[in-house]
């Protein structure tokens, strides 16, 4: 699939949202609205990119020039013809929600879990959305710029479990 | 040692209770720490739920911190089963964000290194599900092998585990002609040992009934689950990275992508176990074809780190260490972000980086391989028995340093 195509495709299907494409690297990638995230994801499922390869969130805070706080980015690739799309999209406080793209990929699953787990982005309609990797207690979302890359001495006040409570 | 018993209405009577089993953290078969909450139903696996996290030690967030020259240490130690091929991995994607062409004979050497590291890898799997399953002797046959793969890594790089060898367009130092030599010695003995270990392993009958027909993983739950590596070629999606897009000298080779239809346990240590001949089949053919240069490239400037000798014994050597080392005076980075990805010997190993403009990364997000095939693993256990798991786990290779971060 050329990048020509994808971008006719897709500028076709959805008029009414603005799309802005860009390419380095010879990557292409397209920056959407939250709201049009899922409708424009499962367009692309159609059109053949049936594998996430990645979905990971950036916290924007400290980024030079930077409108948002946070950016979700998805990695599509098309197992056929080996093409790939970064689509981009852009979230700010308090509405820190996203609809979850577990029905059309199954790898979402524990990536969104991840991106809950270190930003506090809540993904809608995802089916166990907790955390996958700190333990249930924690508090904070530590991969945010906000928060020191020493800690806050969470460590300290997690429960102590004896032998004999187990 | 059940921890709940519940009483389930059986018209037939054959069932005993549905139990629930607490699978580690802390197992021998699990190799590394993590843990899985099996439903069983007497011996069957009705249900998993993996529990992961407890290797968690926030790499990604010390990928903000260190530079990308500094970063390859912690690389190192995600998957450190072919710390190697994390590293190529991780500047990989920065070469790729500073538009960076390498050398001719950087690229072969780091492609030997690569293929070296999948061995590595792959002798690892084997050599400890085999060791799970019953079979001892395999696991000292893949093990003999992996020793003579440190020896090389500790000649060229100066260490067996964790080498730290790349650096940005480049690496720490040059090979040697002992070491070429000692490759070449390598791959003339490998032969042999691959052909011990795939007789001890793949013809063994106890080995073939664990793992035939057990852990199916499907070519759709395959794709839609991010699967890459061994664990997909064996369900029968037919990508290899170092084929549908060639990275460092792949282009050069003459290599066959092994693949297999039946997604089973079986197919994917086949799938291992065939790979290992066709990375060997890379490695001699890259090692009689180094071509001679220099590691950097020219006009890296500040980029290329100097060759230690110079830093010691001249000024300007050491105002190049300086310039290329001091956080204020390094080389800038496009203010970009970019996805870049290689075969490594797990699956698809990706760094999304995103740059500020500073020589360290803003966010440095890694897409382990290992993350995605575990998520599939309660799709794969499902009706199968307790001794399955083992067999499972250790088909799909699951680090839990790159699982966890």
């Amino acid at each position: 699939m050329e990048f020509e195509q994808i971008k006719n495709s897709v500028s076709g299907a959805f008029p009414a949202v603005s799309l802005s494409w860009s390419e380095f690297r010879g990557q292409l990638r397209l920056g959407i609205n939250a709201s049009a995230v899922k409708q424009i994801l499962s367009y692309l499922r159609t059109l053949g990119f049936d594998m996430l390869i990645d979905e990971t969130a950036v916290d924007l805070l400290e980024y030079p020039d930077a409108r948002d706080r946070f950016e979700v980015v998805y990695c599509l690739l098309s197992t056929e013809t080996a093409t790939r799309i970064i689509v981009k999209t852009w979230l700010n406080e308090p509405d820190l929600e996203l609809p979850s793209v577990c029905d059309l990929w199954q790898s979402a699953n524990w990536m969104e879990r991840e991106i809950f787990d270190m930003f506090g982005i809540r993904f809608d309609g995802h089916p166990n959305l907790k955390r996958l990797l700190l333990p249930e207690q924690f508090t904070a979302f530590p991969m945010r710029r906000d928060y020191p890359v020493k800690g806050r001495g969470e460590r300290h006040n997690f429960p102590v479990y004896t032998r004999a409570q187990s | 040692m059940p921890l709940e018993l519940v009483d389930r209405d059986d018209p037939s009577g054959e069932q005993d209770a549905i139990w629930t089993l607490n699978f580690g953290p802390q197992h021998p078969a699990t190799h590394t720490t993590l843990r899985l909450i099996l439903t069983l139903d007497g011996e069957k696996v009705l249900d998993a739920e993996p529990d992961i996290g407890y290797l968690h030690s926030g790499f990604e967030k010390l990928g903000e911190v260190l530079d990308f020259n500094q970063y390859v240490t912690i690389v190192d130690r995600m998957n450190y089963i072919s710390p190697l091929a994390n590293e190529i991995a991780w500047h990989h994607s920065v070469e790729m964000l500073m538009g960076i062409e390498l050398t001719p004979r950087c690229k072969y050497i780091r492609t030997i290194l690569a293929e070296l590291m999948r061995i590595h890898d792959h002798m690892l799997c084997i050599g400890t599900c085999i060791l799970d399953l019953g079979g001892a002797t395999a696991f000292m046959y893949a093990f003999n092998e992996r020793e003579k793969i440190y020896d090389i890594c500790e000649m060229a790089t100066g260490q067996r585990f964790h080498t730290s060898f790349t650096r940005v367009g480049g690496l720490l130092s040059d090979v040697t002609d002992e070491w070429v030599q000692r490759v070449r010695e390598f791959i003339k003995v490998f032969h042999k040992a691959h052909t011990d270990i795939s007789r001890l392993v793949m013809k063994n009958r106890i080995f073939i009934e664990r793992t035939q027909g057990i852990g199916m993983l499907t070519r759709a739950d395959a794709i839609s689950g991010g699967a890459t590596g061994p664990v997909a070629r064996a369900s029968g999606v037919t990508r290899d990275l170092r084929r549908d897009e060639p990275y460092l000298s792949y282009d050069d080779f003459d290599f066959d992508v092994i693949c297999s239809q039946s997604g089973d346990c079986f197919a994917r240590f086949h799938v291992r176990m065939l790979e290992m001949t066709e990375s060997a089949k890379i490695i001699s053919q890259a090692i009689e074809s180094i071509p001679a240069g220099p590691i950097y490239a020219e006009g890296m400037g500040k980029i290329a780190s100097p060759d230690k000798s110079e830093v010691y014994r001249s000024i300007e050597g050491l105002i190049h260490h300086f310039e290329a080392f001091m956080p204020n005076r390094q080389a800038s980075v496009p203010r970009e972000s970019v996805y870049a990805a290689t075969e490594s010997p797990n699956g698809e190993l990706g760094y999304y980086l995103v740059s500020d403009g500073d020589f360290r990364a803003y966010r440095a997000r890694t897409r382990p391989p290992s993350l995605l095939h575990f998520a599939l693993f309660p799709k794969m256990i499902r009706g199968c028995m307790l001794s399955d798991v083992v067999a499972v786990l250790g088909s799909l290779n699951v680090i839990a340093a790159e699982l966890d971060r």
